[in-house]
């Protein structure tokens, strides 16, 4: 059973680089991430744009993984700002769980 | 176990909020690489290093202390090397790099003075009171400690009259050009890279080169500045002959240095797997970026075929500059 936290959706959501929302899933990102983690990225920014924070929580080893080369975001069709985005996670992770 | 993220990071924070960088280093080795190049203090012109190649052989041990760490009982640990780091700087424990090996990154930043004095640029240094920009608690998130920092900077750069900073590395002008103005506003410094100022220079190579040169192109040059041509131009100016990897330019393939901290054997996987790609069009292979420099120079050593990687610097030093 999935808790979905709605807070911690808004509270992503409200930083204004935060466009996961515009990812329409194509898989671009994740067949050319040179990481080969099938969760980078946009099966993390699921997680963020249904409030699943616990699963995001148990994947932050793959958030730290990002090599923010911007590899996909250069080639992503919708424009999403990968490299910000996971930013934001780490500055979300960075402040509530690591207390930064 | 796997290195454990949040006292690494907060290490690394702590650093720069105490000691002013992630790896504080003796202020002399700052500014040793200008000794003897004649390079006047200040101006409205500066080159600016942002410490990046001073902070390689440093970075080196530290790399290969973590890398043997991983996965680690040590690893536990770490949390109490973090408060203890607030006291006294646990780097200067890690051991420092060899004379020469310090020289020889200092080279790079001489052979770039060098450079910019052969086209007739006029500029300055600041010397011991650079300051290091930020960069890798900008790409942690850390933005509250990396917003202090950047103003601090700047402030160091708006004290001194400073209206032009020619950078070293792609990090630092990718810092100084792009991220510090959205964190600060009425930002209003000109940054350019120095390929990019060698190539409005439009000076011609004394020396030519004959070499076969693969280049590697650095992620933050490629895809976040648009640094792509000018390295290209210069080289070709030299007569050397340039090969290209099939992911070049803006599809340039990482090298795997921006996760070295927190995971050191996928950055090794990494750098192993761009050298395989770079190998395949040549041995004598050319990076503009510290960081790609020293990733890629540690998986050519454990490489079964001879391989040269070498900063873009030392070929432009040779064709540029009368003397070397």
């Amino acid at each position: 059973m999935q808790r979905l936290d709605i807070k911690f959706s808004k509270e992503i959501g409200s930083y204004d680089k935060f466009n996961a929302a515009q990812c329409f899933n194509c898989g671009t990102c994740t067949a050319l991430c040179p990481m080969g983690i099938n969760i980078l990225p946009r099966i993390l920014f699921r997680y963020v744009l249904m409030g699943m924070k616990d699963k995001l929580m148990e994947n932050k080893d793959a958030i730290y993984s990002c090599l923010l080369c911007r590899m996909c975001e250069d080639n992503c069709p919708e424009g999403v700002r990968i490299a910000e985005n996971i930013r934001v996670l780490r500055r979300y992770i960075g402040r509530h769980v690591y207390g930064l | 176990m796997p290195l454990p993220i949040g006292d690494i990071l907060g290490i690394l924070t702590d650093n720069i909020r105490l000691r002013g960088s992630v790896l504080p280093l003796p202020k002399r080795l700052i500014s040793a690489w200008a000794d003897g190049l004649g390079i006047k203090e200040g101006g409205e012109t500066i080159i600016y290093t942002g410490h990046m190649y001073q902070l390689i052989p440093s970075i080196k041990i530290m790399a290969e202390k973590m890398a043997g760490l991983e996965n680690s009982i040590l690893t536990r640990y770490f949390w109490m090397g973090r408060i203890a780091n607030k006291a006294v700087n646990l780097i200067t424990f890690m051991g420092s790099p060899s004379p020469e090996e310090q020289a020889r990154y200092n080279n790079y930043l001489r052979n770039i003075a060098m450079l910019l004095k052969e086209a007739e640029v006029d500029f300055g240094c600041l010397f011991e009171r650079e300051l290091y920009t930020g960069a890798l608690i900008f790409d942690q998130g850390i933005d509250h400690v990396f917003e202090m920092h950047a103003r601090k900077v700047y402030r160091l750069l708006k004290e001194n009259k400073v209206r032009r900073v020619i950078t070293v590395d792609p990090h630092t002008t990718n810092m100084l050009r792009t991220i510090y103005p959205k964190f600060i506003k009425g930002y209003d410094l000109e940054v350019a890279s120095y390929l990019e100022v060698l190539c409005e220079q439009d000076t011609d190579a004394r020396n030519p080169l004959d070499a076969d040169l693969v280049i590697h192109d650095s992620c933050v040059y490629a895809r976040h500045e648009g640094v792509t041509k000018e390295p290209r131009l210069l080289l070709k100016k030299t007569g050397a002959r340039l090969h290209e990897p099939e992911l070049s330019e803006r599809l340039t393939h990482c090298c795997g240095g921006p996760i070295e901290s927190l995971f050191p054997g996928k950055a090794h996987e990494i750098a192993r797997k761009r050298l395989g790609q770079l190998a395949e069009c040549g041995n004598k292979i050319t990076t503009m970026c510290p960081i790609c420099l020293v990733n890629l120079q540690g998986a050519a050593a454990k490489a079964d075929v001879d391989l040269k990687v070498t900063d873009i610097s030392e070929y432009l030093a040779k064709a540029y500059c009368a003397h070397v």
